[in-house]
Order: C-alpha cells, then structure tokens, then sequence
C-alpha cells in the first residue's frame, strides 16, 4: 500500500530519534512515578480504596503525562524546520501523522510496561491474572491519548505558548477515553475480575471515530 | 459603532453595515418579549416545583440554541478547509463564542433551578458534567485562536478543532450518560410527559432565542470581517512602508 511503506519508514525515524536520547521516555516514567507517589500522600488509600482509585490514578497520571510529553512531537520537527523536508517528500501527508501516532502509541506503551509493576506494588494490586485484557485497555486507551494527543501537538506547535495550549485542547476531548479506560480498568480488577464490554467498546468507537477524523483532516495541519 | 470608523469602512469592506438591521432586532425583541411573557404568565405552574420551575423555559432552549450554534461551527470549519474562503472561518468562530455565551446561561441557570429543588447548587450528573466538559472545549478553541497570529493557520487549526470537538460532543455525552445519571429525564419526545401548554411555551421560547442567536451571529461575523479588514490594511500598510 502507498501508506504503508513511508508510514514504516518515518516510524523507523521517529523511534530511532527517540531511544537516541529517551528523552520522552525518561521524562514521561519519573512524571508519572511523582504524580503516583503524590497522590498516595495526598489520598492515604487503603487497600480496598486502592482498587478503587488506583485506575483513576493511573489514567490521570498517564493523561497529564501524554499531555506533556507529546508536545516535542512536532516542536522538534521546528528547529532545522525538518517538517517542511518531509512535506515535500513524495508521500501521502497523513502518513506523517499515522507514523507519528504510532511512535508515541510506542514511546507511551513502553513507559507504561515499566510502570504498571510500580503501580501494582505501590498499590497493592495483583495484576498477574488479568495482563493479557489490562494490556488490550492499555493498548485502546493509549492509542486514544497519543492519536488525539498527536494531532493536538501539530495545532500547538503552531501556536504562542503551545505547551500550555497542549493540555488544554486535550484534556477536555478526551474526557470520554479518560471515563472509558478507567472504569473498564476498575472493571478488571474487581473480584471477579471482568472486562467491560460497554466501556472497552467506547474506547475502540472512540478510536476509531478519531482516526477517521484524522485521516479525513489531519493532513490541513501540515500544510505550510 | 461610531459614525467616524463607520464612514472609513462604508468605502471598501465586507462589514459594511455595522449595526444589526432594526425591523430584525425589533423583531426578536418583541418574540423575546411575548416568550418571557408566555413562560411567567402563559405557562401553567408545575405542580411540585411551583415558580421555580419556569426557569426552564430559558434554560432548556438555550441548551438547544447551544447545540444549534456549534453544529454551526462544525460545518462551517468543514467548508473552510474545503474552499478555503475566509468567510466560513468568521462564521465557525462567531457560531463558536455564541454557542458558549448560550452554554454560560445553561451553566448559570442549572444551579439557579437546582438549589431550591435539588437542595444542592451543583452534582456531577451527567448532563451537568457533560455539559461543563463542553463548556470548556469550545473556550478552549476560543483561546487556540488567540494563539494564532497568522490568519489563514488561525483558521486551518482552528477548523480542525473545531471539527475534532464537534465529534467529541456525542461521545462525551454518551460516556458520561453511560457512567451515571441522575438529571430529570429528556421531556420532549418520546416517553415524554409535557403538558401541551407548556410545550408550546417552550418551543416559543426557543424560537425567540434562536431569533437572538442570530442577531448575535450576524453581529459576531460582522465584526470579525472587519477585524480581517483591518489585519490586511495592517499588512499592506507595512508592505508599503517596506517598499518605500
């Protein structure tokens, strides 16, 4: 397919960039590893409320981060002004976006794998029985995050204090994938641990609404 | 407007009327006077909730003309990004400041309703929740635009915004409905129970405001053509000052 094979290449580059210095991925655990810690200090959970919070918690924490870290995403593509370079290669423009969605779904993926048992200790929580559908609600929920969260950082990167601007646009639209992760992460570890349908359902709708939207769209915010 | 800015645009510009026409806002007035009139007089008294109840009136379709303006923005943006013509940018971001003046006065007179008769100025119910979430995003796109210096990239990303939380309205809704509920249940339609006057009263009072909603619109749009105006004499005063 036309798509596929520069959206590979580009992926390669991005991923390449990035475990070049692991900024993003440094940044993004320790943020995450403060809020965590943070929100132990300020909620004092016992167990019983942990696996009542600890969802919440986590989504909150791994939202701000995304907010955060996808910001450089297209910053960093302003500095030798690199973008106007792939603008002009002979590439359909979302395959920019698509290979960049997809580098942060990585970057996001990975920091997650070091922090989920982190979380579990610090929470009390055992997640051995349920890692093959926490890692499908990790999976739907961080690939709502870095698509919309993608998109955002090429208006942002646009705009006068765009890492203010970043959270700000983001947040809010993903109130509904925040809401959906969540409770079908509290869903999984309730006793006996179940997977929504309803709330994993919407994660996928969600994703798929988004990507179609950016398919249809996002090529407008690459144009010089 | 004074006569001396009006004058100076009379001569070239998109806006060249300034005032809203006065058979129009006479018009909406005495609509908007007869709805008022209807929903504290015409309407009956709600049995369980007395006067307070006729807040309603008001609140509930300036939900509705809400809604009416941001579908707006939405297809404005999507006929920006296709023809590229500034006028649809202007009608997205007039629709869009609108859409949250009306969305302020559902913000406001919810808990004016609901502190005598829920006891409690606020809940997060899900149409109250959803409702703020939207609040907030279409402020935000209204702040994204003022962080745009560039017209025509204010416009493009504004537009993809605008689209993005455009499709993001239903999908709040539906998560926040599917996570709890406990607002009085939709009284239009089916399984509705409203009294027939009262429905009339409502459907006038919508209308009046969607007359309002227009007249802002139209003086909304008006002036962001001429705030275009303006950037481009800006700019072309400065190509001649470079030039000469």
């Amino acid at each position: 397919m036309a798509l596929l094979r520069p959206t590979a290449i580009l992926l390669g580059k991005e991923l390449r960039s990035e475990f070049r210095t692991r900024e993003l991925l440094t940044t993004t655990l320790v943020f995450v590893l403060t809020v965590l810690v943070l929100f132990s200090f300020t909620f004092d959970p016992t167990t019983a409320e942990s696996r009542r919070f600890g969802p919440g918690l986590l989504w909150l924490a791994l939202l701000f981060a995304g907010s955060l870290m996808l910001h450089p995403s297209f910053a960093r593509e302003q500095a030798n002004d690199t973008l106007a370079a792939l603008r002009m290669a002979p590439i359909e423009p979302v395959s920019i976006l698509a290979s960049k969605i997809l580098a942060n779904l990585c970057f996001l993926l990975v920091a997650e794998l070091f922090l989920l048992p982190v979380f579990a200790a610090l929470y009390n929580l055992r997640l051995a029985p349920i890692l093959g559908r926490l890692f499908l609600v990790l999976l739907l929920g961080t690939l709502a995050l870095s698509t919309v969260g993608t998109v955002f950082s090429a208006i942002s990167s646009q705009a006068r204090m765009r890492e203010l601007l970043l959270p700000l646009l983001l947040l809010p639209l993903l109130t509904p994938a925040l809401i959906a992760s969540t409770e079908a992460t509290r869903g999984l570890l309730e006793d006996p641990p179940a997977l929504s349908a309803p709330w994993t359902g919407l994660l996928a709708g969600f994703n798929i609404i988004f990507l179609t939207v950016t398919w249809l769209f996002g090529e407008y915010l690459l144009e010089e | 407007m004074g006569q001396g800015t009006a004058t100076v645009v009379e001569s070239t510009g998109p806006g060249r009327r300034t005032g809203a026409g006065a058979v129009e806002t006479v018009g909406v007035a005495l609509l908007l006077g007869f709805a008022g009139y209807a929903a504290l007089f015409v309407a009956p008294n709600e049995f369980t909730m007395g006067l307070i109840q006729r807040i309603f009136y008001f609140h509930v379709p300036s939900a509705w003309t809400g809604f009416v303006a941001f579908t707006i923005t939405l297809v404005a943006s999507i006929a920006y990004l296709r023809g590229r013509n500034p006028k649809w940018d202007w009608l997205a971001v007039s629709a869009a400041e609108i859409g949250v003046a009306f969305l302020s006065v559902v913000l406001i007179t919810g808990p004016i309703w609901a502190k005598p008769v829920w006891g409690i100025w606020w809940t997060w119910d899900a149409r109250l929740t959803s409702t703020f979430v939207l609040w907030v995003l279409y402020v935000s796109y209204a702040l994204l635009r003022t962080l745009v210096d560039e017209p025509e990239r204010r416009a493009v990303v504004s537009a993809v915004f605008g689209i993005f939380a455009a499709v993001d309205i239903p999908l709040v809704y539906f998560s926040i409905w599917l996570f709890r509920t406990q607002h009085p249940q939709p009284v239009m339609g089916a399984g509705g129970s409203l009294d027939p006057r009262m429905r009339n009263v409502l459907l006038l009072c919508w209308a009046a405001l969607l007359g309002v909603m227009l007249l802002l619109l139209r003086q909304r749009y008006r002036l962001e053509a001429l705030r275009y105006e303006v950037e481009e004499l800006r700019m072309e005063a400065a190509r001649r000052g470079d030039s000469a």
